[in-house]
């Protein structure tokens, strides 16, 4: 064909919706911003059937301030899911690191700053394992992280002896949610610097490459020197450190340390990261998306929970969420399939 | 455009044309990759399809499969009659059509029974599949076949050539049984470059298989970059130009400038390869391996000299394959040492990283598994083993990533150049040449390569050539594995002919012709035991 240097680039987008009838600009453009969309349609209807409670400054503040934890925990996993690992112990982890912080902090007077190096040299020891496991072993990593996640929130149970601490240093809590800067808590801030900061990583660093070559393609990485098994290692390294570091603005955000609550966070953080793969750059784990995904599912919740639904409805709305976005994501893939002549 | 009053060699007078186009296009995203094409397919002929790379031919094809939706105004006639466009995905079968795609469309992760059965799977009624009667069909059907191929193999542990025939026979099979049905007509068999992972006795076998399926009075649509192969088998051929459909001729009435003319729309330039009959000695070779084996591969020891270009041949299951990667390190040598100018390396310990640090290239023929990921963009696939160099203080620097990145798609004449779309949107030969373009960014000193051509068209191939003789003169060693025989004639130094997993004969200078090699090869495997079953893996360990 001629040089068609001039002509609307085919973006990866445009591939992935395989069976084309000419992606054009215009959809392509929706598809990025379809999660900022959707996000502006659920306050609108929100705010409108409710615009007493739900557009009020406190509520927004809260919103941002407490749903942080949640956009660390999904940076966490972004990592090694761009590796092509799954990490189901991320949730186990940060109600570890969290659990630490009450036993060490509130229980025994540590000195907080102490408490959290030694979280995150908990996340550093539990990544590695997991790491270990993984590819010493050769296992699966879904199985291994579902074990250890498993693991660590019996353990936490265990550790906690099964009752709430609170008494949390005041140190910890007003760095976290007390604190404001522009009118919204810190946490929210440090959410917003680690997604930057990821997203740097992802797009702007050649180990960002690295690590999505090896999640896309095992083979073609270690025949072009990729140092597969060490990169695999480090995501499950770094993702578990994250995760604590969620954990502690957990424990920051609520002051106490309960053994059970965290486990409610693994499915939000999935959720949250597929349906962030749909939109911005869609097509690839990346963390603007899920930041924006996180602010979405925690709208439609307190919206709907505004609404006098009963609180299962985060349930429905979570577990919702994460089927249509891993549908949406496989939807494309699935055509792929369908052109090998015999399906 | 000569599109003749009568069809060629054995098609039936009166009888409908199986498939007609009529002004079939096709754009992505704005861009018209096939432009009104009317093309005629009659029963009984073995109809070529040419063009370069990225003219068409497999986005015409996908849309005969119905998975691309073609563009308003495209019409298309089966058997004499309408049908609606799009085709439905899988309506093929039901106009007796079956196909075998440029990427053989088999799910490696499934097994060799699975990928046979997918099709009928896709439509089956019955409920439960009775795997035992199925493996059983399976062994009988490559036997008919003289295929040897383990229906609970996973295609993942093929070779090219292994999952090549998995495809073939799948395809040709699914076709004998679609014709029992009523009202399929006489069906056509379509296929997209499949002979370039078959050995000389494949491709003998495939060509009488079409003969059998054409004299049954079906179609057969076959496309190759291969002028002699369409040639041999092909009673008319319809070239394809930048996404028009250039001419369709009768095969036997046009000459190869012809068809070469109408394929590129010039004259080809002749290749000058002058050679140099110098083999390096032991002592100022570049690269000197010794004593390399694997499980296929015995004791073989070689010199690989500066600016040399060595080529390996051989039969099917002779080894030569294999060297190349036990050299890079991509699966274990048994013994062996690769003695380079810093240093010996012990071939056993060997991997791609350590390949790397001594800077040497690999590449593969399998670029879809092997070579580059598909879903990733041409930029960061072709600049991956340079990536470092565009780390400033303040991360990657992409606008000059992109810059240099451009450049070496213009370079390499990768077409369409743009940077940001999928791997995986180019056409065939165009990813094998952004495949080499990746490696030849490293500046590598010893260059692996096996099949480097691989659906490479007649001018493209000519430009990889030239970038290999390049590589060469600046001083790069070049090791080449690969069966096409024309193709070590134009690019070798020495060729080396391997026999059961050793070096049988060192070819040199005038020696070096397409017929010799040929000569040589098929000598050796006659005057062998009957070869015994090709081994059943090559072992693709990853990770
Ligand atoms: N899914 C897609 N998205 C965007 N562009 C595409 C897509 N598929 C093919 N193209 C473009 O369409 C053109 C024709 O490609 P096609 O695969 O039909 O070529 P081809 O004639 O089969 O070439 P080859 O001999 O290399 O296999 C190419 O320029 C290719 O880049
Ligand atoms: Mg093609």
């Amino acid at each position: 064909m001629t040089r068609t240097k001039n002509s609307e680039p085919v973006t990866d987008v445009d591939v992935a919706s395989g069976r084309s009838g000419g992606g054009t600009v215009a959809r392509s453009l929706a598809q990025r911003f379809s999660i900022v969309i959707a996000l502006v349609v659920v306050v609108a209807v929100f705010g409108s059937l409710r615009p007493d409670t739900f557009l009020t400054t406190s509520t927004l503040q809260g919103i941002l301030g407490s749903q942080a934890v949640l956009v660390v925990l999904t940076c966490a996993l972004l990592i090694p899911l761009t590796a092509g690992d799954y990490d189901l112990s991320v949730a186990g982890v940060l109600m570890t690191s969290q659990m630490l912080v009450g036993v060490l902090n509130a229980q025994h007077g540590m000195n907080i700053w102490l408490v959290i190096v030694l979280c995150l040299l908990a996340g550093v020891v539990i990544g590695l394992l997991n790491g270990g496991f993984v590819l010493l072993f050769g296992v699966d990593p879904f199985i291994v992280t579902l074990g250890t996640g498993t693991i660590l929130s019996g353990a936490v149970l265990w550790l906690g002896d099964s009752t709430t601490i609170s008494g949390i240093s005041t140190g910890l809590t007003d760095w976290v949610i007390v604190n404001r800067f522009l009118g919204v808590p810190l946490a929210f801030w440090y959410g917003l610097l680690i997604t930057a900061g990821l997203w740097y990583f992802l797009e702007y660093t050649a180990a960002g490459r690295r690590l999505l070559f090896v999640g896309r393609g095992r083979a073609v990485s270690r025949l072009s020197g990729l140092r597969v098994t060490r990169i695999r290692w480090a995501a499950l390294v770094a993702s578990a450190t994250l995760a604590s570091l969620a954990g502690i603005l957990y424990a920051g955000t609520t002051g106490a340390a309960d053994p059970v609550s965290g486990e409610a966070f693994l499915l939000p953080t999935f959720a949250a990261a597929f349906l962030g793969s749909t939109a911005i750059l869609p097509g690839k784990f990346n963390s603007w998306g899920s930041f924006i995904a996180v602010y979405f599912l925690v709208a439609g919740t307190t919206g709907l929970t505004m609404l006098g639904a009963q609180s299962y409805v985060s349930d429905l709305f979570y577990g919702g969420a994460l089927v249509v976005a891993v549908c949406a994501s496989r939807y494309s893939r699935r055509k792929e399939v369908r052109e090998s002549g015999s399906l | 455009m000569s599109v003749p009053a009568h069809a060629g060699g054995a098609s039936r007078v009166g009888a409908p044309p199986v498939v007609e186009a009529r002004g079939v296009s096709k754009s992505f995203a704005g861009v018209r990759v096939l432009d009104s094409v009317d093309l005629d397919v009659l029963p009984g002929e073995i109809h070529g399809l040419l063009g370069e790379n990225g003219s068409g031919k497999s986005t015409f094809i996908k849309v005969l499969a119905g998975f691309h939706e073609p563009d308003p105004g495209s019409g298309l006639r089966i058997n004499g009659e309408d049908v609606p466009l799009p085709l439905a995905p899988g309506a093929f079968r039901d106009y007796g059509m079956s196909f075998v795609h440029q990427d053989l469309g088999l799910i490696t992760s499934l097994s060799v029974l699975e990928n046979l059965r997918l099709g009928t799977f896709s439509r089956a009624r019955d409920w439960a599949i009775g795997w035992r009667r199925q493996r059983a069909d399976a062994r009988t059907l490559f036997e008919e076949f003289s295929v040897d191929l383990d229906p609970t193999a996973r295609v993942a542990d093929l070779d090219g050539t292994q999952r090549a025939l998995l495809a073939i026979v799948r395809a040709v099979h699914e076709m004998r049984t679609l014709r029992g049905g009523a009202r399929t007509g006489p069906g056509m068999l379509i296929l997209d470059e499949p002979t370039v992972f078959l050995p000389e006795t494949g491709r003998r076998q495939l060509f009488s298989l079409m003969r059998e399926i054409a004299g049954g009075g079906s179609a057969v649509l076959f496309v190759s970059h291969d002028l002699d192969e369409v040639r041999e088998i092909t009673d008319r051929a319809t070239i394809f130009r930048d996404g028009r459909l250039r001419a369709t001729v009768q095969t036997s009435s046009v000459t190869d400038t012809e068809l070469v003319e109408l394929i590129i729309g010039r004259e080809l330039p002749e290749h000058g390869g002058e050679r140099e009959d110098v083999a390096p000695t032991a002592a100022d070779a570049t690269v000197v391996v010794d004593d390399l084996s694997d499980e296929r591969v015995e004791s073989v020891s070689f010199a690989l000299g500066d600016g040399e270009v060595l080529g390996m041949t051989g039969l099917l299951g002779s080894g030569f394959e294999r060297i190349p990667y036990l050299l890079f390190g991509a699966f274990p040598a048994a013994t062996g040492t690769l003695r380079t100018g810093d240093g010996t390396l012990s071939l056993p310990a060997m991997d791609p990283v350590k390949a790397i640090a001594h800077r040497m290239a690999l590449i593969p023929a399998d670029r879809q598994s092997n070579g580059s990921v598909g879903s990733i963009s041409v930029r960061d696939n072709a600049m991956l083993q340079v990536i470092d160099r565009y780390t400033t203080w303040r991360g990657l620097s992409r606008p000059q990533l992109a810059r240099d990145c451009q450049e070496t798609l213009d370079r390499f004449d990768v077409r369409p150049p743009i940077p940001g779309i999928a791997y995986q949107s180019l056409s065939g030969g165009n990813q094998q040449k952004v495949l080499l373009a990746k490696w030849l960014a490293a500046d590598p000193r010893v260059l692996l390569l096996h099949e480097p051509t691989q659906g490479v068209d007649i001018g493209a191939r000519a430009q990889i050539y030239e970038v290999v003789h390049d590589a060469a003169r600046s001083g790069c060693a070049v090791l080449c594995a690969s069966s096409d025989y024309e193709q070590l004639a134009a690019i070798c130094d020495r060729v080396l002919i391997f026999d059961r997993g050793r070096v049988a004969r060192e070819l040199r200078g005038a020696d070096i012709t397409k017929d010799r090699i040929a000569h040589e090869c098929y000598t050796l495997a006659d005057r062998a035991v009957p070869a015994g079953p090709v081994g059943p893996t090559e072992g693709e360990g990853d990770g």
